[in-house]
């Protein structure tokens, strides 16, 4: 029911090019019982249908609250899922009905950082096998040698001396490990790399050097980011454009400062009240929009709406149709029946 | 009065890149330096070094057809200067037995781990990584091996096969067949508890972030089993092939006890027990040195093996 | 001025842990006092000593490896360091109730909701059972778990995070503690629940005159929360002020970085963020001088050397800091 309008969101798009394409892209669950006949009982609807572009050189920032599915869109944007139904593009390539050539290519061209900076190293292998991953997986640098210097050459550009080339993960703190892990995903040189909460894991004092950091590495090697994350102040400030998800569906998109200005969907609107602010005298004069209950489960959303029972403003419609995904102003997608 | 310029904003090349204070140390020292700070697992190893030592260099003081000699005269002679541990029923000499026989139970030992290794691992690995249909099979048929007891399966196959096999000769050394036998049938039923240790590793380790960043790079599925799984699963592998060479040896004895294990002439710290059971007053040397043999070593096994769970938890930094 | 009564006292609290790798000094020496009905926030990073601080006051920290080097904890003129366990046990839970980051470890799984909140009621007030299911209805109400008197009798996995935390809630709220400290109780929920819990705490606190010590990391939480905040880096405390003189005028090297390395939700962009360089410290040394210094953009030389003492900038509000960040000059 979700009214798929690609040609207009591709119009929103006056920029450049979209480099990532996606379209109604759909990953559901299998939720099985049984002991060797296994049954097929469910499906947790993870990504319910999600439609977007990123321009080259953009950062579209991907939020919601836990369990809204935003980490699985991001891994089914890069493949790392199959998808149940819909179509991901990254640069013309198609994700998931390409060759094992195309899908290749994608992996040097796509990247990903992680957020848990523990247990995205393998702990076993050093620094040096790590970050030359990728160049030794796609035959880049075959010659370890060549590829040493390479990496060197990587862990001076993410801030940490090559010195320490032959350490193993344990003895990095935090934030060095992040910084191993975007050395990681730079190493083959990509134009997309998903960044799936990448500083939710660290201290606020170290969240902004690895921020920073990735900002100087988009402007330096023009990278495209999905920023997948549930800090709001931090999207709002690197992300170009926002998109707000709540159980599998994108409920609002729009360019950074009108959706925190000019909120449309009571979700977004109840989200971003509920972020406090670093600022007293604002944050005690401020409305507060608290929302009742808690999300419900996606193996079974709520007809309709998803959002409709937690929904201050919900009208007898909103559970019984599922409202349409429209451009409201240029740029601004919101679905939502009271808009 | 002194002080840093404010860092410059913008590029990070003038960031002074991160430096570590701690001096380099591998997995592999850090392991050592762990496994040393554990006092029963040192004198653990160094028993075991000791036994191995007593078993394999006893062989250069006496002879295998000395340790095998029968001498009717001297049966049941008590522990003298003679002979130190004494004589069993047929007047061999006990020391000269606890030597060769310490080699085949400790060779016992090392190979059923071995067997057990080789499939208890093949199985786990295949069943944990792929999942779905083959894991479902794999783990019923490991839940038939567990769920049969395993003395009385070892019992049948012991007694079904160890007839059949004719002696061996390996190194000019002739082995009953029944060693083989033993091996096997250990091997072949104890593999199922490492089995489902390893497909227990695989299941969570392959779910951890860095399995999805070598798969989000491209690297193929063979490399993603034995360069990123198997590597970081090796610990309680390790473990568990150190402990079962103490089960390994405990079992043969069992069996051996029982009469159904390793054939005489050649001896076992097992079946060098067989028998003494009608001696247990009277010739109390007959089961005392095999036997302390056989506590000393599966003993000084564990506290390895202790130490060794400790020592490979990559997740302590502790020097 | 505070003219309320100062209901907690803690002075020079040092706390250690020993360690295979050597001692970690975890408490450096924390004095801060709280008055009734007053809510302070500790705020900090992780292995600041913060949670260490309140476990140590709460007879919380395991010994060994821990240690109470020194340091006293008065709670209404009594010594809580001082005290033995079993009178320890007496005050915990009844007098001083703890909240944890993760409701679902410390609720046991295998126990009712009901039957954990009423544990403390049959406990500390030797209430029977008739009464104390008829009091844990109303502190589930209280907490705003709906249907209460079916609820009681889930387990803890049938509730959700928010609803856990909220239980935890009630089963600190039960004997009506005159101080709850909440270490971190938000951090592991989202926003929306955040904001929800976050306006229970409010709400009970001004209805049950309790006094609340909020840890949390989060500069953010502290600000439409405390009257006052106290920042602490490496077991010291370095910054103490009222809320809005915190927020409008830190004085503290650390204080002043962290809040311009947040960005904020309610401005357009308009800098990138001030990222401060290094990590924090390593606690398994003794710091030598001021434990920021290595990462702090004013250092000069006598900071490398001593220690500064907490020292008043402001009537109530002291930084623990050699400069004057205000004049720009180091102090006299």
């Amino acid at each position: 029911m979700i009214a798929v309008q690609a040609p207009s969101t591709e119009d929103a798009m006056q920029t450049s090019q979209p480099l990532v394409k996606v379209r109604d892209l759909r990953k559901h669950f299998p939720v099985r019982r049984g002991l060797i006949i296994e049954r097929q009982i469910g499906s947790v609807k993870a990504v319910d249908g999600i439609t977007f572009d990123i321009a080259k050189g953009e950062t579209l920032g991907l939020v919601g609250e836990s369990g809204c599915g935003k980490t699985t869109a991001g891994r089914t944007i890069l493949g790392l899922y199959p998808a149940t139904s819909g179509q991901a593009l990254i640069d013309g390539i198609d994700v998931h009905h390409s060759n094992r050539e195309a899908i290749k290519m994608l992996r040097r061209k796509a990247q990903m950082i992680f957020q848990d900076p523990y247990a995205s190293l393998n702990p076993r292998w050093t620094v040096a096998g790590i970050i030359g991953e990728p160049l030794r997986v796609h035959n880049i640098l075959p010659d370890p040698q060549a590829r040493a210097e390479r990496v060197k050459e990587l862990m001076l550009r993410v801030g940490l001396s090559p010195q320490l080339i032959n350490r193993f993960p344990h003895e990095f703190s935090g934030g060095q490990r992040q910084r191993i892990g975007v050395a990681r995903a730079l190493a083959s040189n990509p134009s997309f790399i998903v960044c799936d909460e990448p500083i939710s894991a660290l201290d606020v004092s170290i969240q902004a050097q690895v921020v920073n950091l990735l900002e100087d590495l988009q402007d330096e090697f023009g990278l495209t980011y999905l920023f997948i994350a549930h800090d709001l102040s931090m999207v709002r400030h690197i992300c170009d454009r926002v998109a707000v998800m709540y159980l599998g569906v994108i409920v609002e998109l729009a360019e950074r400062d009108e959706l925190y200005e000019h909120p449309l969907h009571p979700y977004t609107q109840a989200l971003l009240s509920a972020v406090p602010i670093p600022d007293p005298k604002k944050d005690r004069s401020r409305q507060r929009i608290i929302l009742a209950g808690d999300v419900p489960s996606p193996l079974n959303p709520p007809p309709g709406c998803r959002f409709h029972p937690r929904c201050p403003i919900a009208m007898d419609q909103c559970s019984r149709i599922q409202p349409e995904w429209r451009e409201v102003a240029p740029g601004h997608w919101v679905a939502c029946h009271a808009v | 009065m002194e002080s840093i310029a404010p860092p410059s904003k913008g590029s990070i090349a003038n960031l002074s890149p991160d430096v570590l204070e701690t001096p380099p140390l591998s997995l592999g020292q850090l392991t050592w330096r762990r496994f040393r700070r554990h006092k029963m697992a040192n004198f653990g190893a160094i028993m075991l070094i000791l036994l191995v030592l007593y078993a394999f260099g006893g062989a250069f003081v006496f002879s295998e057809a000395y340790a095998n000699k029968t001498e009717t005269g001297a049966r049941l002679q008590a522990p003298s200067r003679e002979h130190p541990f004494g004589t069993d029923t047929v007047g061999r000499d006990i020391l000269a037995r606890t030597i060769y026989g310490g080699q085949i139970s400790i060779l016992i030992g090392l190979t059923a781990m071995l067997v057990e290794l080789v499939i208890g691992v093949t199985v786990g690995a295949i069943s944990g990584f792929f999942g779905g249909l083959i894991d479902s099979l794999l783990m019923r048929i490991t839940e038939a091996v567990i769920v049969i007891p395993q003395i009385f399966l070892l019992l049948v196959m012991a007694k079904y096969f160890a007839a059949s096999i004719p002696n061996i000769t390996i190194l000019g050394r002739t082995f009953s067949g029944s060693v083989v036998v033993i091996i096997l049938v250990i091997g072949v039923t104890t593999w199922p508890y490492l089995a489902r240790i390893v497909r227990s590793q695989f299941l969570s380790i392959k779910e951890n972030d860095f399995i999805l960043a070598a798969r989000a790079t491209g690297t193929s599925t063979t490399e993603i089993i034995f360069r990123h799984i198997l590597p970081n699963s090796i610990a309680p592998i390790i473990v568990s092939g150190t402990l079962s060479v103490a089960s390994a040896i405990t079992l043969e004895a069992y069996i051996s006890f029982l009469g159904l294990g390793v054939r005489p002439p050649t001896a076992t710290w097992g079946n060098m027990l067989e028998g003494a059971y009608n001696y247990i007053e009277t010739a109390w040397w007959l089961w005392f040195f095999p036997g302390a043999l056989i506590a000393l070593i599966v003993l000084s096994i564990n506290f390895v093996g202790d130490g060794l769970r400790d020592a490979l938890d990559p997740h302590s930094r502790a020097i | 001025m505070n003219r309320r009564q100062v209901i907690l006292d803690l002075k020079d609290l040092r706390t250690r842990f020993h360690i295979a790798e050597g001692t970690v000094y975890a408490v450096n020496g924390v004095s801060l006092t709280l008055h009734e009905c007053e809510t302070i926030a500790i705020v900090g990073e992780s292995g600041c000593g913060k949670s260490v601080t309140m476990l140590s006051v709460m007879g919380l920290i395991p010994v060994p490896p821990g240690e109470i080097v020194s340091g006293q904890a008065f709670y209404r003129g009594r010594d809580l360091l001082a005290l033995s366990e079993a009178e320890m046990e007496h005050i915990r839970g009844k007098e001083l109730a703890m909240v944890f980051q993760d409701p679902m470890t410390a609720l046991n799984p295998v126990l009712t909701i009901g039957r954990q909140i009423s544990e403390p009621l049959r406990v500390h007030l030797n209430m029977d059972h008739a009464t104390a299911q008829q009091r844990v209805i109303e502190l589930l109400e209280q907490v705003g778990i709906p249907d209460p008197k079916n609820r009681m009798n889930d387990y803890p996995h049938q509730f959700s995070g928010g609803m856990r935390q909220r239980a935890m809630l009630a089963m600190a709220l039960a004997c009506a503690p005159s101080v709850l400290i909440a270490d971190e109780p938000t951090t592991a929920l989202d926003v929306t629940i955040q904001a929800q819990i976050i306006e229970l705490v409010t709400r009970l606190r001004d209805a049950l005159c309790m006094a609340v010590i909020w840890i949390t990391h989060d500069l953010g939480v502290v600000a439409g929360l405390a009257e006052r905040v106290i920042v602490m880096y490496a077991g010291l405390v370095v910054e103490e002020a009222s809320v809005d003189e915190l927020y409008d005028d830190p004085r503290h090297p650390y204080t002043l970085a962290l809040l311009a390395a947040l960005p904020r939700i309610d401005r357009r962009r308009d800098r990138r963020l001030k990222s401060i360089p290094g990590a924090p410290p390593n606690l398994l040394v003794m710091p030598h001088g001021c434990p920021f210094a290595p990462r702090c953009e004013f250092v000069f030389d006598r900071c490398r050397a001593e220690t500064p003492p907490l020292l008043p900038v402001a009537i109530e509000h002291r930084a623990r800091c050699w400069y004057d960040v205000v004049n720009g000059k180091p102090f006299e």
